[in-house]
């Protein structure tokens, strides 16, 4: 098994990496050495700002260096960038269509021992909502830094979502990787079920096809590293191709992937949708791994919804 | 300033109060009260203090302009119209369905204009940006925002203020429509910012205080915040909410309430005889 990485890390290791482009200036707001903006603000300082704790002026600060035509980075947990920060993003840098990248780190539930108040679990929905946004989730460190170099070359609004948890490589499962902005990848051919995920979530899907395939059940692993513009295409191709979809996701069941695979489906091919996340509710302090099981954020969930979705197909349910 | 100059840059103000009155009644809604008070500010800053370029709105070197109250964007088109960012035709436009004029002062649609404001409280930070981006690429252009005496109750502002302070930011000037009213009532009452000034001062700004009617004292304090080096300058424009229309002036209800006919009628001669005074 390979080096566990966490997104974070590999993200600060990517933005130094690409931050040869003279245009790039990165933002922080006191956590540099969380998010890992820490890296960049060592190798070009001369581009770097820590505006202190005040994450609606470090956004709209952003939004004035992408007026002057600058890719601006800026950078907090995502309960302060995406939650704190809504407003700014909504109304400085998506609606005027400004290139500013907002990277919400220690995301989710695994941020873990500091508790409900910096885990959110909402950041996918409220910028998924926004129009215009790109909201990239990558779920491991290859997958990082293509997205970053992905966003760079995208001339508009962007959404990062990192983690703290260190994960292992999934991305090498298939063969071409190849990171493109709101296309999805097939990690694993499957027919009977589908099992959608994105960020820290796709190696817990990965492993639960695993499981399922020592029960004879083949399910096929989607991973939807853009939540916006949405995968539309291979989720219904998924969809009709496996009949039944579980969602996974370490976010609040309402509003995220779950929601995104249900609006799509709903709308086209009716099969049975099957959702794995935070049931709408706050979180505690525990270590991470405690955590995604005291949530029912485990694999052993996810192979549950699988068996119950392929049930809903063949109408047992 | 010449008496020639001050005359042009009154006859200007007049000109953008009638344009942006007209626009707001062919609309049927919009933002008197705080339009009217800026209208010298945006006079001296569009037709005397500012680097910019009508024919090219995205010139790299034009000084950047911020209106942080954006919801006094029928003042600003009328400005960009008069100076020719395009056709004075289309401020009838405003607020219509079909039009780039949005009801709040909008950058994607609109040519020059530098930032999009509505939600207030951002656009300090998003000047802080760009006069910091100047700094940083050795840039030589200077940012102005112009923000509401309301507007400063919100908190973003003093962020924006204080990381002003700390980038020494001597190329951006921020400047307080200092009208003393606000959509509930007077800014006294509900939550004061007084004193202004010295907020300004102890996160590390230069401050004057002028009249923000007398096109002189609005040049000049302009020029002085030129030549300071080192720290950012706000000027506090004390203002009067309506300013130039006797039925308009210092009256709460035209923050963004609807004038009756009558009140349109008294307003456009009013400003008519102001402009036949300064022509004659």
């Amino acid at each position: 098994m390979s080096e566990k990485i966490a997104s974070r890390v590999a993200y600060g290791k990517a933005l130094c990496e690409f931050g040869n482009n003279p245009d790039i200036v990165a933002l922080d707001a006191d956590l540099a050495s969380c998010t890992m903006s820490v890296n960049f603000a060592e190798q070009y300082p001369e581009r770097f700002y820590n505006i202190g704790i005040a994450e609606a002026n470090m956004i709209d600060i952003a939004a004035g260096f992408a007026a002057t035509g600058k890719i601006a980075f800026c950078h907090s947990f995502a309960m302060f960038t995406a939650g704190r920060g809504y407003d700014q993003i909504r109304n400085c840098v998506a609606y005027p269509h400004l290139n500013v990248k907002v990277v919400g780190s220690h995301a989710g539930l695994t941020v873990g021992e500091d508790g409900a108040t910096h885990q959110c679990i909402e950041d996918v929905s409220l910028m998924r909502t926004i129009p215009d946004m790109t909201v990239v989730i990558p779920c491991d460190a290859r997958e990082t830094r293509e997205a970053v170099k992905a966003m760079i070359a995208y001339d508009g609004p962007c959404y990062l979502r990192t983690s703290r948890l260190a994960v292992e490589e999934i991305t090498d499962r298939v063969k071409d990787y190849k990171f493109e902005l709101g296309k999805g990848i097939i990690l694993k051919e499957g027919r009977d079920v589908t099992i959608a995920a994105y960020g820290i979530m796709v190696q817990k899907a990965y492993a639960a096809a695993e499981e399922l395939e020592k029960e004879g059940i083949s399910a096929r692993v989607i991973n939807l590293h853009t939540m916006k513009p949405f995968d539309k295409e291979l989720i219904l191709a998924s969809a009709k191709e496996t009949g039944a979809i579980v969602t996974v996701e370490e976010h609040n069941i309402i509003g995220g992937l779950g929601s995104a695979v249900s609006e799509v489906i709903a709308e086209n091919v009716l099969v049975p949708v099957e959702r794995v996340g935070v049931e709408d509710e706050f979180g505690h302090s525990g270590p991470a791994e405690a955590l995604l099981e005291r949530y029912g954020l485990t694999v052993e969930n996810i192979v549950g919804k699988a068996k119950s979705a392929i049930e809903r197909k063949a109408g047992k349910k | 300033m010449d008496i020639e100059k001050k005359r042009d840059l009154e006859r200007i103000a007049v000109k953008i109060r009638k344009e942006s009155l007209q626009a707001i009644k062919t609309a049927g809604s919009g933002h008197v009260g705080g339009s009217f008070s800026i209208a010298e500010l945006l006079s001296v800053l569009y037709f005397h203090e500012m680097h910019i370029d009508p024919e090219n709105p995205k010139m790299e070197d034009r000084d950047r302009f911020v209106l942080s109250k954006g919801h006094c964007a029928p003042a600003v088109y009328a400005a960009l119209a008069i100076k020719g960012f395009f056709p004075m035709e289309d401020l009838a436009t405003l607020r219509r369905i079909d039009s780039y004029l949005s009801g709040h002062i909008e950058m994607k649609h609109v040519p020059g204009v530098d930032m999009s404001a509505g939600s207030l409280g951002q656009g300090l930070s998003a000047a802080v940006g760009m006069a910091l981006s100047a700094k940083t690429y050795q840039k030589g252009y200077r940012t102005y925002c112009i923000l509401g005496d309301g507007e400063l109750q919100e908190g973003q502002v003093w962020e924006a203020a204080m990381s002003a302070g700390k980038f020494k930011l001597d190329n951006l000037v921020a400047i307080v429509d200092s009208n003393k009213l606000q959509l509930d009532g007077t800014v006294e009452e509900i939550m004061s910012p007084l004193p202004i000034d010295k907020k300004f001062e102890s996160f590390g700004w230069n401050t004057i205080t002028i009249n923000g009617h007398d096109v002189t004292q609005i040049a000049k304090a302009l020029g002085q915040a030129r030549e300071k080096k080192g720290i950012p300058t706000a000027i506090i424009a004390e203002t009067t909410k309506g300013k130039g229309c006797s039925v308009f002036e210092n009256q709460v209800r035209f923050h963004g309430g609807r004038p009756t006919e009558a009140e349109f009628h008294i307003a456009f001669k009013e400003l008519d005889s102001r402009r036949k005074e300064l022509e004659g």
